[in-house]
Protein backbone atom coordinates (compact mmCIF):
# COMPACT_ATOMS: atom_id res chain seq x y z
CA UNK A 1 0.00 0.00 0.00
CA UNK A 2 1.36 3.36 -0.99
CA UNK A 3 1.34 6.44 1.12
CA UNK A 4 0.38 9.78 -0.34
CA UNK A 5 2.93 9.89 -3.09
CA UNK A 6 0.70 10.51 -6.06
CA UNK A 7 0.82 13.74 -7.96
CA UNK A 8 -2.64 14.61 -6.73
CA UNK A 9 -1.66 14.40 -3.11
CA UNK A 10 1.55 16.33 -3.63
CA UNK A 11 -0.44 18.98 -5.46
CA UNK A 12 -2.60 19.23 -2.36
CA UNK A 13 0.45 20.21 -0.33
CA UNK A 14 1.35 22.87 -2.86
CA UNK A 15 -2.11 24.39 -2.87
CA UNK A 16 -2.61 24.11 0.85
CA UNK A 17 0.53 25.93 1.71
CA UNK A 18 -0.67 29.09 0.05
CA UNK A 19 -3.72 29.36 2.24
CA UNK A 20 -3.95 29.92 5.91
CA UNK A 21 -0.41 28.88 6.61
CA UNK A 22 0.29 31.98 8.65
CA UNK A 23 -2.87 31.74 10.74
CA UNK A 24 -1.49 29.19 13.13
CA UNK A 25 0.55 30.71 15.90
CA UNK A 26 2.98 28.15 17.23
CA UNK A 27 5.32 27.97 20.13
CA UNK A 28 7.97 25.35 20.55
CA UNK A 29 9.48 25.01 23.96
CA UNK A 30 12.52 23.35 25.45
CA UNK A 31 11.71 20.91 28.21
CA UNK A 32 14.12 20.51 31.09
CA UNK A 33 14.22 16.88 29.95
CA UNK A 34 15.94 18.04 26.77
CA UNK A 35 18.33 20.27 28.74
CA UNK A 36 19.27 17.20 30.79
CA UNK A 37 20.59 15.52 27.62
CA UNK A 38 22.75 18.36 26.25
CA UNK A 39 26.54 18.75 26.53
CA UNK A 40 28.91 21.46 25.28
CA UNK A 41 31.63 20.14 23.00
CA UNK A 42 33.56 23.36 22.39
CA UNK A 43 37.12 22.44 21.39
CA UNK A 44 39.27 21.65 24.42
CA UNK A 45 36.40 21.32 26.88
CA UNK A 46 36.77 18.31 29.16
CA UNK A 47 33.51 18.64 31.07
CA UNK A 48 30.79 20.49 29.25
CA UNK A 49 27.98 19.17 31.45
CA UNK A 50 25.59 20.25 32.79
CA UNK A 51 24.93 23.45 30.88
CA UNK A 52 23.90 26.40 33.02
CA UNK A 53 20.37 27.36 32.15
CA UNK A 54 19.38 31.00 31.87
CA UNK A 55 15.78 31.55 30.91
CA UNK A 56 14.27 34.79 29.72
CA UNK A 57 10.88 33.39 28.86
CA UNK A 58 9.35 30.36 30.56
CA UNK A 59 6.04 28.71 29.97
CA UNK A 60 4.31 26.26 32.29
CA UNK A 61 1.90 24.01 30.49
CA UNK A 62 -0.19 21.01 31.34
CA UNK A 63 0.90 17.61 30.04
CA UNK A 64 -0.93 14.34 30.80
CA UNK A 65 0.64 12.62 33.79
CA UNK A 66 1.63 9.01 33.40
CA UNK A 67 3.37 7.68 36.53
CA UNK A 68 4.78 4.61 34.82
CA UNK A 69 6.38 6.65 32.04
CA UNK A 70 7.97 9.10 34.49
CA UNK A 71 9.28 6.22 36.60
CA UNK A 72 10.95 4.69 33.54
CA UNK A 73 12.44 8.04 32.51
CA UNK A 74 14.08 8.79 35.84
CA UNK A 75 16.94 6.25 35.53
CA UNK A 76 17.84 7.97 32.24
CA UNK A 77 18.34 11.32 33.96
CA UNK A 78 21.19 13.06 35.70
CA UNK A 79 19.20 14.01 38.75
CA UNK A 80 21.57 16.69 40.04
CA UNK A 81 21.54 18.44 36.68
CA UNK A 82 17.75 18.47 36.69
CA UNK A 83 17.63 19.91 40.21
CA UNK A 84 20.20 22.56 39.29
CA UNK A 85 18.33 23.55 36.11
CA UNK A 86 14.95 23.73 37.83
CA UNK A 87 16.42 25.79 40.65
CA UNK A 88 18.18 28.20 38.30
CA UNK A 89 14.89 29.17 36.73
CA UNK A 90 12.99 29.26 40.01
CA UNK A 91 10.88 26.16 39.43
CA UNK A 92 12.38 23.64 41.85
CA UNK A 93 9.26 23.66 44.02
CA UNK A 94 9.31 20.76 46.47
CA UNK A 95 11.32 18.48 44.24
CA UNK A 96 13.78 16.55 46.44
CA UNK A 97 17.48 17.20 45.81
CA UNK A 98 18.27 13.52 46.11
CA UNK A 99 16.42 10.64 44.50
CA UNK A 100 14.53 8.79 47.18
CA UNK A 101 14.45 5.00 47.45
CA UNK A 102 11.39 3.34 45.93
CA UNK A 103 10.45 6.46 44.03
CA UNK A 104 8.70 4.25 41.44
CA UNK A 105 5.75 3.79 43.77
CA UNK A 106 5.69 7.31 45.18
CA UNK A 107 3.03 9.03 43.12
CA UNK A 108 3.47 12.39 44.79
CA UNK A 109 7.16 12.40 43.92
CA UNK A 110 6.51 11.22 40.37
CA UNK A 111 4.03 14.06 39.90
CA UNK A 112 6.62 16.63 40.94
CA UNK A 113 9.20 15.05 38.66
CA UNK A 114 6.69 15.02 35.80
CA UNK A 115 5.98 18.71 36.32
CA UNK A 116 9.64 19.73 36.24
CA UNK A 117 10.57 17.42 33.37
CA UNK A 118 7.64 17.89 31.04
CA UNK A 119 5.64 20.96 32.01
CA UNK A 120 8.18 23.69 32.75
CA UNK A 121 9.45 24.83 29.38
CA UNK A 122 11.89 27.44 28.21
CA UNK A 123 11.06 29.53 25.16
CA UNK A 124 13.94 32.01 25.14
CA UNK A 125 17.24 31.92 27.00
CA UNK A 126 20.77 30.61 26.99
CA UNK A 127 22.66 27.46 27.81
CA UNK A 128 26.09 28.27 29.14
CA UNK A 129 29.05 25.93 28.85
CA UNK A 130 30.25 25.37 32.46
CA UNK A 131 33.91 25.41 31.40
CA UNK A 132 34.24 28.12 28.73
CA UNK A 133 31.19 30.26 29.41
CA UNK A 134 30.22 29.94 25.73
CA UNK A 135 26.53 30.70 25.44
CA UNK A 136 24.30 28.54 23.29
CA UNK A 137 21.10 30.45 22.57
CA UNK A 138 17.60 29.03 22.96
CA UNK A 139 15.32 30.73 20.45
CA UNK A 140 11.67 29.87 19.96
CA UNK A 141 12.25 26.88 22.20
CA UNK A 142 15.04 25.45 20.06
CA UNK A 143 18.51 25.14 21.60
CA UNK A 144 21.24 26.01 19.11
CA UNK A 145 24.22 23.81 19.94
CA UNK A 146 26.00 24.38 16.61
CA UNK A 147 29.68 25.21 16.94
CA UNK A 148 31.62 27.72 14.88
CA UNK A 149 34.45 26.38 12.73
CA UNK A 150 37.10 27.53 15.21
CA UNK A 151 35.30 25.76 18.07
CA UNK A 152 35.31 22.28 16.53
CA UNK B 1 -2.13 -12.02 6.47
CA UNK B 2 -4.17 -9.33 8.18
CA UNK B 3 -3.85 -5.70 7.28
CA UNK B 4 -2.07 -3.74 10.00
CA UNK B 5 -3.32 -0.55 11.51
CA UNK B 6 -2.92 2.54 9.36
CA UNK B 7 -1.94 6.03 10.42
CA UNK B 8 -2.55 9.26 8.53
CA UNK B 9 0.27 11.12 6.83
CA UNK B 10 1.01 14.17 9.01
CA UNK B 11 -0.68 17.40 8.00
CA UNK B 12 2.02 19.51 6.35
CA UNK B 13 -0.21 22.29 5.12
CA UNK B 14 1.57 24.81 7.36
CA UNK B 15 4.78 24.46 5.37
CA UNK B 16 5.23 27.00 2.60
CA UNK B 17 6.96 27.01 -0.77
CA UNK B 18 9.56 29.23 0.86
CA UNK B 19 10.15 26.62 3.59
CA UNK B 20 10.80 24.06 0.86
CA UNK B 21 13.43 26.35 -0.67
CA UNK B 22 15.49 25.66 2.45
CA UNK B 23 14.21 22.37 3.82
CA UNK B 24 13.82 19.00 2.09
CA UNK B 25 10.24 18.49 1.01
CA UNK B 26 8.84 15.08 1.96
CA UNK B 27 9.08 12.80 -1.06
CA UNK B 28 8.99 9.10 -1.93
CA UNK B 29 11.83 8.23 0.47
CA UNK B 30 10.03 9.99 3.33
CA UNK B 31 6.76 8.22 2.56
CA UNK B 32 8.40 4.81 2.29
CA UNK B 33 9.99 5.36 5.70
CA UNK B 34 6.55 6.19 7.11
CA UNK B 35 5.10 3.05 5.53
CA UNK B 36 7.86 0.98 7.13
CA UNK B 37 7.19 2.48 10.57
CA UNK B 38 3.50 1.87 10.08
CA UNK B 39 4.18 -1.77 9.18
CA UNK B 40 6.29 -2.08 12.34
CA UNK B 41 3.72 -0.37 14.59
CA UNK B 42 3.22 -3.42 16.84
CA UNK B 43 6.96 -3.93 17.21
CA UNK B 44 7.50 -0.25 18.01
CA UNK B 45 4.76 -0.27 20.64
CA UNK B 46 6.10 -3.46 22.21
CA UNK B 47 9.34 -1.59 23.00
CA UNK B 48 7.34 0.95 25.07
CA UNK B 49 9.86 3.66 24.16
CA UNK B 50 10.63 6.55 26.43
CA UNK B 51 13.09 8.35 24.13
CA UNK B 52 12.77 8.54 20.34
CA UNK B 53 15.28 10.38 18.19
CA UNK B 54 15.31 11.39 14.55
CA UNK B 55 18.67 12.48 13.19
CA UNK B 56 18.48 15.03 10.38
CA UNK B 57 14.76 15.61 10.79
CA UNK B 58 14.19 18.10 7.95
CA UNK B 59 10.49 19.02 7.88
CA UNK B 60 9.80 16.83 10.91
CA UNK B 61 7.21 14.76 9.03
CA UNK B 62 8.70 11.40 10.09
CA UNK B 63 9.21 12.04 13.81
CA UNK B 64 5.70 13.48 13.91
CA UNK B 65 4.38 10.37 12.16
CA UNK B 66 6.19 8.21 14.71
CA UNK B 67 4.41 10.27 17.36
CA UNK B 68 1.06 9.40 15.85
CA UNK B 69 1.94 5.70 16.17
CA UNK B 70 3.36 5.82 19.68
CA UNK B 71 1.26 8.55 21.29
CA UNK B 72 2.20 11.49 23.45
CA UNK B 73 4.20 9.74 26.19
CA UNK B 74 7.67 9.28 24.69
CA UNK B 75 10.03 12.25 24.47
CA UNK B 76 10.52 13.00 20.77
CA UNK B 77 13.92 14.53 20.12
CA UNK B 78 15.15 15.45 16.68
CA UNK B 79 18.27 17.07 15.33
CA UNK B 80 19.26 19.03 12.27
CA UNK B 81 22.01 21.46 11.47
CA UNK B 82 19.69 23.62 9.41
CA UNK B 83 17.93 26.15 11.68
CA UNK B 84 15.05 26.41 9.23
CA UNK B 85 14.54 22.63 9.36
CA UNK B 86 14.50 22.59 13.16
CA UNK B 87 11.88 25.32 13.11
CA UNK B 88 9.78 23.47 10.49
CA UNK B 89 10.00 20.25 12.51
CA UNK B 90 8.70 22.02 15.60
CA UNK B 91 5.83 23.50 13.60
CA UNK B 92 4.98 20.13 12.04
CA UNK B 93 4.75 18.62 15.52
CA UNK B 94 2.51 21.45 16.72
CA UNK B 95 0.30 21.22 13.64
CA UNK B 96 -0.29 17.53 14.39
CA UNK B 97 -0.51 17.76 18.20
CA UNK B 98 2.76 15.93 18.78
CA UNK B 99 5.34 17.55 21.03
CA UNK B 100 8.53 17.44 18.94
CA UNK B 101 11.76 18.77 20.46
CA UNK B 102 14.40 19.86 17.96
CA UNK B 103 18.05 20.50 18.80
CA UNK B 104 20.37 22.27 16.39
CA UNK B 105 23.49 20.12 16.24
CA UNK B 106 25.62 18.09 13.84
CA UNK B 107 24.13 14.55 13.78
CA UNK B 108 23.91 13.84 17.53
CA UNK B 109 26.97 15.74 18.76
CA UNK B 110 25.38 17.77 21.58
CA UNK B 111 23.39 14.74 22.79
CA UNK B 112 26.51 12.71 23.49
CA UNK B 113 27.51 11.31 25.87
CA UNK B 114 24.22 11.77 27.73
CA UNK B 115 22.07 9.84 25.30
CA UNK B 116 24.34 6.80 25.39
CA UNK B 117 22.36 3.58 25.67
CA UNK B 118 19.12 5.55 26.08
CA UNK B 119 17.49 5.79 22.65
CA UNK B 120 14.67 3.30 22.14
CA UNK B 121 13.69 4.24 18.59
CA UNK B 122 16.14 6.00 16.30
CA UNK B 123 15.52 7.12 12.73
CA UNK B 124 17.89 8.45 10.10
CA UNK B 125 16.95 9.38 6.56
CA UNK B 126 20.49 10.39 5.64
CA UNK B 127 21.82 12.31 2.68
CA UNK B 128 22.16 9.19 0.51
CA UNK B 129 22.58 10.63 -2.99
CA UNK B 130 25.88 9.88 -4.72
CA UNK B 131 27.61 13.25 -5.25
CA UNK B 132 31.14 14.59 -5.58
CA UNK B 133 32.66 14.55 -2.07
CA UNK B 134 33.09 18.34 -2.04
CA UNK B 135 29.30 18.75 -2.01
CA UNK B 136 29.08 17.11 1.42
CA UNK B 137 29.13 19.28 4.53
CA UNK B 138 27.03 22.34 3.78
CA UNK B 139 24.45 23.61 6.25
CA UNK B 140 21.73 24.35 3.69
CA UNK B 141 19.29 22.19 1.79
CA UNK B 142 22.16 20.40 -0.04
CA UNK B 143 23.03 18.80 3.30
CA UNK B 144 19.73 16.91 3.10
CA UNK B 145 20.78 14.89 0.08
CA UNK B 146 24.51 15.18 -0.75
CA UNK B 147 26.07 11.90 0.36
CA UNK B 148 29.43 11.98 -1.43
CA UNK B 149 31.13 8.75 -2.51
CA UNK B 150 28.56 5.93 -2.82
CA UNK B 151 26.22 8.32 -0.99
CA UNK B 152 27.75 6.90 2.17
CA UNK B 153 29.95 9.66 3.60
CA UNK B 154 27.50 11.00 6.18
CA UNK B 155 25.91 7.69 7.17
CA UNK B 156 29.35 6.06 7.55
CA UNK B 157 30.21 8.79 10.02
CA UNK B 158 27.06 7.97 11.95
CA UNK B 159 27.21 4.13 12.07
CA UNK B 160 29.80 3.87 14.89
CA UNK B 161 27.49 6.00 17.05
CA UNK B 162 24.55 3.59 16.71
CA UNK B 163 25.81 1.02 19.26
CA UNK B 164 26.57 3.86 21.67
CA UNK B 165 23.11 5.40 21.41
CA UNK B 166 20.63 2.54 21.27
CA UNK B 167 19.15 1.12 24.45
CA UNK B 168 19.24 -2.66 24.88
CA UNK B 169 15.88 -3.10 23.20
CA UNK B 170 16.34 -0.18 20.83
CA UNK B 171 15.78 -0.23 17.08
CA UNK B 172 17.30 1.91 14.36
CA UNK B 173 15.71 2.68 10.98
CA UNK B 174 17.79 3.82 8.03
CA UNK B 175 16.81 4.89 4.50
CA UNK B 176 19.15 3.72 1.73
CA UNK B 177 19.33 3.43 -2.03
CA UNK B 178 20.91 0.57 -3.95
CA UNK B 179 24.10 2.58 -4.65
CA UNK B 180 24.74 2.80 -0.89
CA UNK B 181 25.31 -0.98 -0.91
CA UNK B 182 22.88 -2.08 1.83
CA UNK B 183 24.51 -5.53 2.03
CA UNK B 184 27.84 -3.98 2.92
CA UNK B 185 26.11 -1.74 5.47
CA UNK B 186 24.65 -4.93 6.97
CA UNK B 187 28.14 -6.47 7.30
CA UNK B 188 29.48 -3.33 8.89
CA UNK B 189 26.65 -3.15 11.40
CA UNK B 190 26.99 -6.86 12.22
CA UNK B 191 30.50 -6.07 13.44
CA UNK B 192 28.89 -3.61 15.84
CA UNK B 193 26.55 -6.36 17.07
CA UNK B 194 23.43 -5.58 15.05
CA UNK B 195 21.22 -7.65 12.83
CA UNK B 196 19.70 -6.02 9.76
CA UNK B 197 16.23 -6.53 8.34
CA UNK B 198 14.90 -4.98 5.18
CA UNK B 199 11.47 -3.73 6.25
CA UNK B 200 10.37 -2.33 2.90
CA UNK B 201 11.73 -1.51 -0.52
CA UNK B 202 10.33 0.38 -3.48
CA UNK B 203 11.44 1.73 -6.79
CA UNK B 204 10.79 5.46 -7.05
CA UNK B 205 11.93 6.90 -10.37
CA UNK B 206 15.63 6.10 -10.67
CA UNK B 207 16.00 5.30 -6.96
CA UNK B 208 15.75 1.79 -5.55
CA UNK B 209 14.86 2.67 -1.99
CA UNK B 210 15.08 0.35 1.00
CA UNK B 211 14.22 0.88 4.66
CA UNK B 212 16.61 -1.07 6.86
CA UNK B 213 15.99 -1.88 10.50
CA UNK B 214 18.81 -2.67 12.90
CA UNK B 215 18.50 -4.19 16.32
CA UNK B 216 20.93 -5.70 18.77
CA UNK B 217 21.76 -9.36 18.06
CA UNK B 218 20.99 -9.98 21.73
CA UNK B 219 17.48 -8.63 21.32
CA UNK B 220 14.69 -11.16 20.86
CA UNK B 221 12.32 -9.86 18.24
Amino acid sequence: MHRATTTGERLYFRVAKNVGCMLLSFRTTMRLLTHNMLTSHVKGVTNGYPLKLQAENIKVMSVDFNPEFVARMIPKLEWQALVQAAESIGHLGDLPRELMPEYESNEEFLKMAHHVLMEVEVIEGNLECPETGRKFPIKNGIPNMLLNEDEV
Amino acid sequence: MTMGETFPTPDLSHLTAEDYDHVYEPAEDTFLLMDALEKDADLLRSIAPSICLEVGCGSGAVITFLGSILGSRPHYLCTDLNPRAAECAARTGTQNNISVHPVLTDLVSALLPRLENKVDVMIFNPPYVVTPPEEVGSHGIEASWAGGVKGREVMDRFFPLVPRLLSDNGVFYLVTIEQNDPEEIGCKMREFGFTMDKVMSRKAGPEKLAILRFSSCKRTM
